[in-house]
């Protein structure tokens, strides 16, 4: 049976078998799937060496900013445990249904812009959601090629393969619209509203532009040549089952999980990463506000960060690399002038 | 709006005359009475500013003197750019590292934040003081100048920037230009926060090249470890201050009231800030009628400086400010207190709950407690006889930033107002979403060259927009108002800005505290405790 022949379409795409342009497709696919891979380890990599980065710094200070989700009663207008008489005697409520409410609007839609910038909303919305259902969209591709190669149809025809090949079809044909549509209306306000001229860089406008591109490539490629995403899938099950010679059955394909392959690598990479970091900025910064009782992981801590040698060269402080943070913030100011008043 | 041509966030490198005009014609207007331009004060020219650092805009906060040769100009770039540096280390910037990394990479530059800004829309947009400004100086800096790769990079990424001494210097003016209020860091979809970024600048002025504004440093933290007070009150000053105010109290109110100090094994430790015993000496001795009438087991302390709560390092200076609150706690740890109670002060409330913190630890971890909360308590435990009918009168709350929006102290000061003042009313918006009064960071104590004029037209006139609108149903003169700010840096603001636009004489608004409300309505004392006085 011919190499290339589709185990779906049971068709054979390659006109002669081992003709030279075969052989160079064939390449060709294969360097594909190897830069898809790698795009994916760049993602992973990029995501866990800024993850661990920022995981790693040492605790800060205190930097709450109210209204904190977790206060249950008390979040909806923004209060906090400092509102009880003797707080530190009080058990601390800490609601994590009031964390997943304060988290979950904000992450699928967008709350704090729905609320503080109406206008961008309507444009950053259908470009997040759209990536969202295109997430959505990669990970049922996913379900679907594991099901295919356990022997599961995934087609119109009943069951759960049916199920799978219609969610498909919907996520990533929204996904796409949704997106093309809010990553157009963003790049459109880039390059025209007077409120963000000026802090527009080549680099937003090459991301946006890199965006519209694979997007547009991807919705092309399903309107005009894979309609019901099978060829996608192919390429996903032969990404898993490591077949890198496996034909992709179409060029617009390739096309597309080429640009998509270069956006997961590229993202994680550049200030986007917020995809994740937000994280950090409401748990770790917003909404920390666990106190320091004695003999506390905290005062751990903050033990340790007390005794890194210091640096700064102001006057008041001449710190030479030999004074601790302990040192100068229970030394006398102006000691030596007090000193040398004292001698004269 | 501005008509001309809009100012780049490279232009500060630019050293062609000033970067930005202030121009009264672009402010934000204000509603009747002020209304009329005849009503609004006059904007004072900068003067005298020939040898000193003024091409920013029309006043000047820090006043860095003008370079004498080439080779100062460098020395300063060269300072910044170490400085700079070390704030991205973890020995030298352990407190404020994670933040301010995730800040500086993560901006989408969307302006979402913009129009949270008192500051940014009193002035009508200029583009100089957008939240966003000043961040993105820097980060353009950082990226171009301490990154790998960052002549290209840094410009691809962020746009250009040229590192010189005109952007230094109007670098250090421009971070006395946020009231540090994070009111934009609320808004940001990411969770970016431009004020951090005012606040590291600050530091790294002040740690690096010990240039920080005059009032903060030299006559603030380091006066009041020196003296024990930024106000200039030594140990033995601040006990004949209060001496006669605890008489002024006695007298005014018919209780024998008599300040305890240095009162070993104490339940509470008041900390105020000296200030109130300064300018506003009804407030300490209100504090002191109350705990009297309440039967407290309270103290003040003597020791250098917990007789005074401010504490300005938390807006320029980690070292100070963890050098200030370790001096309070000890000072309670040697009375022996159950806990500390900080008075009607914002930021010392917050620099000593919150942010110290995660400064103190063991023995000095000693419980420390808004008087928000501890009024409450007072209040409502029918310990004192109230008679909220002795409060007739219309009466407004202004929410100080540090306590509210940053601590999530909201609702113990209105129940104690809606149980006393019968004329209660909200300000919009309010709680965590109000305004800054235009003077934190501390600016309502910053007055040289012109820079009150700056604050009384722009920093503080949405604070004032607000205000007005409050007492909107009746502003004539003749009704008495109570605008009530429980914190004192909120106060020297309120007192400037309500001075300047005559608010006494021409709408009947008086500014006060909490403690005050509360002793006006106490029915067993002598009626009349506030006075309806300006001052
Ligand atoms: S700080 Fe936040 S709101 Fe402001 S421009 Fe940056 S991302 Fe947008
Ligand atoms: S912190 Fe306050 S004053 Fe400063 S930029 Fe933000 S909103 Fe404006």
């Amino acid at each position: 049976m011919c190499a290339f022949r589709s185990p779906i379409t049971h068709m054979c795409r390659c006109r002669e078998r081992r003709h030279p342009e075969g052989e160079t497709r064939m390449i060709l696919t294969a360097a594909l799937h190897v830069f898809s891979y790698a795009a994916f380890a760049v993602f992973v990599i990029a995501v866990a060496v800024r993850y661990h980065r920022i995981q790693s710094m040492p605790l800060h200070l205190r930097w709450d900013l109210y209204p904190v989700a977790h206060e249950g009663k008390r979040a909806h207008y923004g209060g906090s445990y400092f509102e009880e008489l003797d707080w530190w005697t009080k058990p601390r409520e800490f609601s994590l249904v009031g964390e997943l409410k304060g988290m979950l609007p904000e992450m699928l839609f967008m709350k704090a812009l729905w609320e503080h910038n109406r206008p961008l909303w309507f444009r950053s919305f259908p470009f997040h959601f759209g990536l969202y259902l295109l997430i959505g969209w990669a990970g049922l591709l996913l379900i679907g090629a594991i099901a295919e190669v356990a022997g599961v149809a995934v087609s119109s025809e009943g069951g759960v393969g049916a199920l799978i090949h219609y969610l498909t079809i919907l996520a990533g044909a929204f996904g796409f619209i949704l997106s093309i549509i809010g990553a157009v209306a963003l790049l459109h306000r880039r390059l025209t509203d007077e409120e963000v001229d000026g802090y527009t860089s080549p680099a937003h406008i090459f991301n946006l532009s890199l965006f519209i591109l694979a997007l547009a490539v991807g919705f092309l490629t399903y309107i005009l040549a894979d309609q019901t995403f099978s060829l996608a899938r192919g390429y996903i099950r032969s990404l898993i089952t490591f077949n890198l010679t496996t034909p992709i059955g179409s060029g617009a394909v390739a096309a597309e999980f080429l640009l998509f392959s270069i956006l997961v690598a590229y993202v994680p990479l550049t200030h986007m990463s917020h995809f994740f970091t937000k994280y950090f900025f409401y748990h770790k910064i917003r909404w920390d506000d666990e106190p320091n009782f004695k003999g506390s992981r905290i005062e751990k801590e903050i033990t340790q960060a007390l005794g890194y040698r210091v640096s700064w060269s102001a006057p008041h402080l001449k710190a030479d690399g030999k004074k601790n943070w302990a040192d100068i913030c229970t030394e006398e100011v102006d000691k030596e002038v007090r000193e040398e008043a004292k001698k004269k | 709006m501005k008509k001309t041509k809009k100012i780049k966030v490279e232009d500060i490198g630019k050293a062609n005359g000033k970067l930005t005009h202030t121009d009264p014609k672009d402010f934000m207007p204000l509603p009747p009475p002020y209304d009329n331009p005849e009503n609004l004060p006059p904007w004072d020219p900068l003067k005298n500013s020939d040898s000193v650092e003024a091409s920013l805009d029309d006043t000047i906060a820090v006043a860095i003197p003008k370079p004498k040769s080439k080779q100062e100009e460098e020395e300063l770039v060269k300072k910044f750019l170490s400085g700079l540096e070390k704030l991205f280390t973890k020995e030298n910037n352990w407190p404020f590292l994670q933040l301010l990394t995730l800040t500086m990479e993560h901006c989408a530059k969307c302006q979402t934040c913009s129009d949270a800004c008192h500051i940014f829309e009193a002035s009508g947009r200029n583009e100089v003081y957008r939240p966003s400004y000043r961040s993105e100086v820097l980060r353009r800096i950082y990226n171009k100048y301490l990154k790998p790769g960052g002549k290209f990079f840094g410009r691809w990424k962020h746009g250009p920037i040229d590192l010189n001494w005109t952007t230094v210097s109007r670098l250090a003016e421009l971070s006395y230009r946020c009231n540090i209020c994070r009111r934009c860091a609320q808004t940001c979809p990411i969770g970016v926060d431009n004020a951090l970024i005012t606040h590291e600048l600050r530091k790294l002025f002040s740690q690096e090249l010990g240039i920080a504004a005059r009032e903060l440093h030299e006559k603030g933290s380091m006066l009041q470890l020196r003296v024990g007070s930024s106000t200039g009150m030594n140990p033995l000053v601040v006990k004949d201050n209060m001496e006669f105010i605890d008489e002024d109290m006695t007298e005014k109110t018919g209780m024998k009231i008599e300040t305890p100090w240095d009162k070993v094994g104490a339940d509470v430790l008041l900390i105020h800030n000296a200030g109130e015993i300064m300018a506003w000496p009804e407030n300490p001795g209100a504090f002191a009628v109350i705990l009297e009438a309440a039967g407290v087991s309270w103290t003040l302390s003597s020791d250098i400086p917990a007789y005074d709560g401010i504490n300005y390092g938390l807006w320029y200076d980690d070292f100070q400010l963890a050098r200030v609150a370790i001096k309070h706690a000890q000072a309670a740890k040697k009375l022996g207190v159950k806990k500390i109670v900080v008075g009607e002060c914002g930021h010392s409330t917050k620099s000593l709950m919150v942010i110290a913190d995660r400064v103190l630890t063991g023995d000095l971890n000693i419980p420390r407690e808004s008087a928000m909360t501890f009024l409450e308590d007072i209040v409502f435990s029918g310990k004192l006889k109230l008679d909220p009918s002795r409060n007739d009168f219309p009466v407004t709350l202004h929410d100080p930033c540090n306590m509210v929006r940053l601590m999530g102290i909201v609702q113990p000061q209105r129940r104690i107002l809606k149980y006393i003042c019968p004329k209660f009313r909200e300000m919009t918006p309010c709680g965590v979403n109000n305004y800054c009064c235009g003077g934190g960071s501390g600016f309502a104590i910053m007055s040289g060259y012109n820079f009150q004029t700056w604050r009384n037209h722009i920093s503080g006139r949405r604070k004032l927009q607000q205000v007005l609108n409050a007492f909107s149903d009746d502003l004539s003169p003749e009704t008495h108002k109570y605008l009530c700010a429980p914190c004192s840096n909120c106060k020297g603001q309120l007192r400037d800005l309500l001075f300047a636009y005559d608010a006494w004489e021409k709408c009947g608004i008086l500014y006060g505290g909490l403690v005050e409300l509360i002793v006006n309505a106490m029915s067993d004392v002598n009626p009349g405790f506030i006075e309806w006085e300006w001052h």
